[in-house]
C-alpha cells in the first residue's frame, strides 16, 4: 500500500512539470496585451513599449520561461498587474474560500444524493426512484445563478431566515486566526462558536446552491453502479445465505459501487472548484473563480497563470487521492499499483 | 445489527424421515417482461428426501436454475412463483414471511453457485464472508467466531487456513474460491444444499475434487443434495435420482443407475447419445437419424477438397521447436516510476508460461491440445497465431519462420490469411454492433481484396456451407442462439481458405446437443477444405472424437503426444492417467 502511493508520488512529477509548461504557454497565447492594457488608452507607442520591457514581455519566449521557472522554484507566482498584489498572496487568502465552499457544497450533495441513489436502485421503479430522477435532472438544469438568486430572494428576502447574501461573514464578525483557511473549522479550533456560526449562516445558502447543482451526477453514478452490484452474483450468494438487507446493501453492494461514485466525486469537486465563479458573484464571496475571471479580462498574465497551475496542482493531487482511496477500497487495485 | 439468540427453529428436526425434506408439487414460476408474461418452468412435481441426492439435468433455459431459485425464494424481481407449493421439511416457503425465509437461507438451505470467483465478494476478506454468514445466523459468539471461520475453512480441505483467512477471492484459485463458496454454504450445517453448476469452468481435476469434497461433507452430515447440471454423466456419477428437464417441464425422473440403461424419454436419449464419451466417434453424438453429413457441406466438399490435396505433403504444415514464452513474474510496473526509481530496477525472475515445447502439425491433420488451466496451451495457441511473440524457440509454418515476424507485423502480411482462429465464447468473440454477415465478411474486407459487391455472395456461400440458414445472415449477435453464433464464428475463420485454423474451445460454452452438432460441422469442414486443425481444449472425450493425434501439456512442458487412440487407451504419462480418471464415469 505504501508502496503504492510512493509510486504514484513519482507519477506526479511529470505531470506537474507538464502542467508548469502548458501553463506558460496557455497565458502566452491567450488574445489582448497587458503592456497596452497598463498603459491605459491614452498612452503613445513609447510608453506601451516601456512597459513592455519593463514587464520582460519584450523578451524571447524561452527566457520568460526561464524566469518564470526560477520564481516558481522560489515560490514566487509574480504580481497582479492590477492590484500590485503577490498573486501567491492573493491565491492563499482566496483558495481558501473557495475550497471550503465547494467542499461544504459536495458534503451536502453527498449526504442527499448518495443514500438517495442507493435507495432509487434498491426499490427500482418506485416513488423514490422517480424522486431521485426528478431531484436530479430538476438540480442540474437549473442554472447555478438562477439557483442561487431563488434562494437568496425566498430565504434572506422574503423569509428573513438567512443574513445578507455579501461574503464570508458579516461585516461586524471578525475572522477567526487563520489555521487552516477554513473558517467553520478555524473556528471551531480557536473556541469561537459565535464566529463558527456566523460563517455557517452564511455558508449555508451558496453550499446549498452548488449541492443542488451536483446532484445529479453523484445520484445517478450511485444509482447506476448500485443497480449492476446488485444484479451481480456475489450479491446473489449473500442473499442465498440469509445475510439481512442491511449487510447486503451496505457492506457487500455499497461498498463494491463506491469505486465509480469516488471517480465521480473527484470529477465534480475539481469542476466545481474552478466554475464556480458565478455563485461566488451572486454571494460576494471572496473566492479564486471570481479572482481569475477578473484577471482574464484585464489580460494580467501572472494570476491567470497562478490559478491555472493551482487547478491543475489540486487537480494532480486529488487524482492522488482517488487513486489512494481505491486502493484502500478495492484490494486488486493495491496489488497492481 | 442486534444478534439474535439462536432462535428456536421453526422446523421440527425430529420429524418421522419418511416425510420428505422438500417436496416441490405443480411449481410454476412467471416472469414479467416487457412482452408480457413468461413461464419459466411449469408443474414442476419434486421430492428429496432426507440424506438424498438429486440431479436435475437439462441444457441451458431448461428451467433447472429457476426451480432451485424458486425453492429458496432469490428469484430476480420480475420473477414470481404463480402457482404450486414449495414445502421444506413442514414449511410452506411460498407463504412463509421474508424475515422466516432469511434464518432459513444459509442456516437450514444453502446454495452454490457456479463461477465461484464472481460468488464471492471480490473487496471483501473470505475469512470475513464466512463470519458474516456465521454471525447472521447466530452461530457462535462473536469472539469465538474467527476461530469457528478458520475451522470451516479447514473443513473444506483449505491448505493453511489461518493465512487464507485473510486472503481475497483474487488471490486464490477457482478451485479454491469454490471451496470457499462450499465452506460458506455448509458453515450452518444446513439440511439441504443446492450446488449450481458447482463445477462448470473448472478443470476435470479440480471437478473431482470439489465434487468428492461436497459428496463427502453432506454424507457425513446426512445433508440433502440437488445437484443442478447439464453435464448427465456428473449427474448420474454423483446422484442418486436423477430429473431430466427440457423446457420448463420435467420430462424423466429415474433412479441414475437406471437412466443410462433404459431412457425413457427422446429428449434423455438425445442428451445421452450427444454427451462425448469414450469409445464413440463423432456421427453417434448426432441423434438417430441426423447422422448423415448434411447436403450443403457434402456439395461444396467435392468442389473443394483437390485443389488444396495438391500441394506438398513431405513438409509438415507447421513445425514449433523449443518454443518458449516467458513472462515476468511480478506484474510490470509502470515504466515511468522506474525511470524515477531511486535504484536501476532489479530484473524480476520470469515465469515460463511455455517452456520449451516441439510438435508438429502435418496437413490436413487435427491436433489436439489438450491441460488444465495454466498450462499454456492458450499461450501456445496465441503464439503459433501470431498474437503474442514468442520468447525463443522456432515456430515454422508451410517452410516460413514465422516466429521471426514480430505479431505487430504479422496482421498485415499475406500469410494472415492463411492462419485463422475460432474463439471460445461465441458471444463474446462477435462484435455486438455486427450483423453475422457483417462479421463473415470482417476478414473478407481487410484481407481478402475482393470486389464489395462479391462479398456478399461469398458471406451467403459461407453460410452455407456452415449450415447457417440465410435469413439470419442480417441478425445481430444477441438475435441468435448460441449454435448460430458458433456457426457464424467458424464461417468467419474459413472465410478466407486458411490452412490451419486454431480452435480454442469452440464448444466451452455450448450445450451438449449443439456441440455434438458443431463438432461435426467442424469435421465434415475439414475433409472437405483439406484444413489443419489446433484444437484447443481441457476436454479429453471432445477432443479424442475430431483429432488424430493429442498433446497433453503440464505446466508449460509436453508430458505425452501421439496418436488419439493411443493416449486415450494406453496413456504413458501419469498426468495423463489423472486427467482420464478424473472425468466423470456415469455408472453403466
Amino acid at each position: 500500500m505504501l508502496r503504492m502511493i510512493a509510486k504514484r508520488m513519482v507519477l506526479i512529477i511529470p505531470n506537474l512539470i507538464g502542467v508548469v509548461i502548458v501553463t506558460f504557454l496557455l497565458t502566452r497565447a491567450l488574445p489582448g496585451d497587458p503592456a497596452a492594457y497598463f498603459a491605459g488608452p491614452a498612452a503613445d507607442k513609447q510608453a506601451i513599449e516601456q512597459i513592455r520591457v519593463k514587464l520582460g514581455l519584450d523578451k524571447p519566449l524561452i527566457v520568460q520561461f526561464g524566469r518564470y521557472v526560477n520564481d516558481l522554484v522560489h515560490g514566487d507566482l509574480g504580481n497582479s498587474l492590477s492590484t500590485g498584489q503577490p498573486v501567491v498572496t492573493e491565491i492563499k487568502n482566496r483558495l481558501p474560500a473557495s475550497a471550503e465552499l465547494t467542499l461544504f457544497g459536495l458534503i451536502l450533495s453527498m449526504v442527499i444524493a448518495v443514500p438517495l441513489g442507493i435507495l432509487a436502485a434498491v426499490k427500482q421503479g418506485s416513488w423514490i426512484d422517480h424522486t431521485c430522477r426528478v431531484v436530479a435532472t430538476a438540480g442540474v438544469s437549473l442554472p447555478v445563478f438562477f439557483t442561487g438568486l431563488l434562494l437568496v430572494y425566498v430565504f434572506y428576502f422574503e423569509l428573513g431566515w438567512s443574513p445578507a447574501p455579501l461574503g464570508r461573514l458579516d461585516a461586524f464578525a471578525t475572522a477567526p486566526a487563520q489555521i487552516t483557511g477554513f473558517y467553520l473549522i478555524d473556528s471551531v479550533l480557536t473556541g469561537k462558536l459565535e464566529t463558527f456560526r456566523a460563517s455557517l449562516s452564511q455558508l449555508l445558502l451558496p453550499g446549498f446552491t452548488l449541492g443542488i447543482f451536483s446532484l445529479a451526477p453523484i445520484a445517478r453514478m450511485t444509482r447506476a453502479s448500485m443497480l449492476a452490484v446488485l444484479a451481480s452474483e456475489f450479491v446473489r450468494t449473500a442473499r442465498a445465505s440469509g445475510l439481512d438487507n442491511r449487510t447486503v446493501i451496505i457492506t457487500y453492494a455499497f461498498r463494491n459501487a463506491m469505486l465509480p461514485v469516488i471517480t465521480t466525486l473527484g470529477m465534480v469537486f475539481s469542476f466545481l472548484l474552478g466554475a464556480n465563479v458565478l455563485v461566488e458573484k451572486v454571494f460576494a464571496w471572496p473566492g479564486i473563480g471570481s479572482y481569475a475571471v477578473e484577471a482574464l479580462i484585464t489580460s494580467d498574465f501572472a494570476p491567470v497563470q497562478g490559478f491555472v497551475l493551482t487547478m491543475a496542482v489540486l487537480y494532480v493531487v486529488l487524482n492522488l487521492i482517488i487513486d489512494i482511496l481505491y486502493g484502500v477500497i478495492d484490494p486488486r487495485v493495491r496489488l497492481d499499483g | 445489527m442486534a444478534k439474535k439468540a439462536q432462535k428456536p427453529s421453526k422446523l421440527d428436526r425430529n420429524r418421522p424421515t419418511s416425510m420428505p425434506l422438500l417436496d416441490v408439487r405443480d411449481l410454476t414460476v412467471e416472469f414479467a417482461t416487457r412482452r408480457g408474461t413468461v413461464t419459466a418452468v411449469k408443474n414442476i412435481n419434486l421430492t428429496l428426501a432426507k440424506g438424498e441426492t438429486l440431479g436435475i439435468v437439462g441444457e441451458s433455459g431448461s428451467g433447472k436454475s429457476v426451480t432451485s431459485y424458486a425453492v429458496m425464494r432469490i428469484l430476480d424481481r420480475a420473477g414470481s412463483i404463480a402457482e404450486g407449493s414449495v414445502v421444506f421439511s413442514g414449511l410452506d416457503l411460498r407463504t412463509a414471511p421474508e424475515s422466516d425465509m432469511r434464518d432459513l437461507r444459509g442456516r437450514e438451505m444453502s446454495m452454490i453457485f457456479q463461477s465461484p470467483r464472481l460468488a464471492l465478494n471480490p473487496i471483501r476478506k473470505v475469512g470475513h464472508q464466512i463470519e458474516d454468514v456465521l454471525l447472521q445466523h447466530a452461530q457462535v459468539d462473536s469472539d469465538a467466531v474467527s476461530e469457528r471461520a478458520i475451522e470451516v475453512l479447514e473443513q473444506v480441505r483449505i491448505a493453511r487456513p489461518r493465512e487464507r483467512y485473510h486472503a481475497y477471492p483474487f488471490e486464490l484459485s477457482g478451485g479454491m474460491c469454490q471451496r470457499v463458496v462450499i465452506a460458506l454454504a455448509l458453515a450452518c450445517r444446513p439440511q439441504l444444499l443446492i450446488a449450481d453448476e458447482p463445477t462448470t469452468g473448472l478443470d476435470v481435476t479440480t471437478q473431482k475434487a470439489v465434487m468428492d469434497l461436497v459428496v463427502e461433507l453432506t454424507r457425513e452430515r446426512g445433508m440433502s443434495t440437488i445437484l443442478i447440471t447439464h453435464d448427465l454423466g456428473l449427474a448420474a456419477a454423483y446422484c442418486d435420482r436423477v430429473v431430466v428437464m427440457e423446457k420448463g417441464h420435467i420430462v424423466e425422473t429415474a433412479q441414475s443407475s437406471a437412466i443410462f440403461k433404459k431412457p425413457e424419454h427422446a429428449y434423455t436419449r438425445k442428451l445421452m447419445r450427444a454427451t462425448p464419451r469414450p469409445g464413440v466417434t463423432l456421427r453417434d453424438l448426432l441423434p438417430e437419424g441426423e447422422s448423415a453429413r448434411p447436403k450443403a457441406v457434402a456439395k461444396t466438399a467435392e468442389a473443394k477438397a483437390p485443389a488444396k490435396k495438391v500441394k506438398g505433403v513431405e513438409t509438415p504444415l507447421l513445425v514449433i521447436e523449443k518454443l518458449v514464452k516467458e513472462y515476468p513474474r511480478q506484474g510490470g510496473a509502470a515504466s515511468l516510476a522506474k525511470i524515477f526509481a531511486p535504484k536501476p530496477a532489479v530484473q524480476p525472475d520470469m515465469f515460463r508460461a511455455v517452456d520449451g515445447i516441439s510438435f508438429t502439425i502435418a496437413r490436413g491433420e487435427s491436433v489436439g491440445l489438450v491441460g488444465e488451466s495454466g498450462c499454456g496451451k492458450s499461450t501456445t495457441s496465441m503464439m503459433v497465431m501470431r498474437l503474442i511473440d514468442k520468447s525463443d524457440g522456432l515456430i515454422m509454418f508451410d517452410g516460413e519462420d514465422i516466429g521471426a515476424i514480430p505479431a505487430r507485423s504479422f496482421a498485415r502480411l499475406p500469410l494472415r490469411k492463411r492462419i485463422q482462429m475460432v474463439f471460445q465464447d461465441p458471444t463474446d468473440s462477435l462484435n455486438p454492433r455486427f450483423t453475422a454477415a457483417r462479421a463473415i465478411a470482417d476478414p473478407l474486407l481487410q484481407l481478402g481484396g475482393i470486389p464489395r459487391d462479391e462479398v456478399r455472395g461469398r458471406c451467403e456461400a459461407l453460410a452455407t456451407q456452415v449450415g447457417l440458414p440465410l435469413n439470419l445472415l442480417d441478425r445481430f449477435p444477441h438475435q441468435m442462439s448460441g449454435g448460430q453464433k458458433a456457426r457464424v464464428g467458424i464461417a468467419r475463420a474459413i472465410a478466407l481458405n486458411p490452412d490451419l485454423i486454431i480452435l480454442d474451445e469452440p464448444t466451452a460454452a455450448l450445450d451438449v446437443s449443439v456441440q455434438a452438432v458443431v463438432l461435426n460441422l467442424l469435421q465434415d469442414l475439414k475433409d472437405s477444405l483439406g484444413m489443419s486443425y489446433l484444437f484447443v481444449s481441457h476436454d479429453l472425450n471432445v477432443v479424442s472424437m475430431l483429432c488424430d493425434r493429442v498433446i497433453v501439456m503440464q505446466t508449460g512442458k509436453i508430458v505425452e503426444q501421439g496418436p488419439t487412440e493411443q493416449v486415450m487407451v494406453a496413456p504413458q504419462a501419469s498426468y495423463t492417467r489423472d486427467l482420464l480418471a478424473a472425468i466423470p464415469h456415469p455408472p453403466l
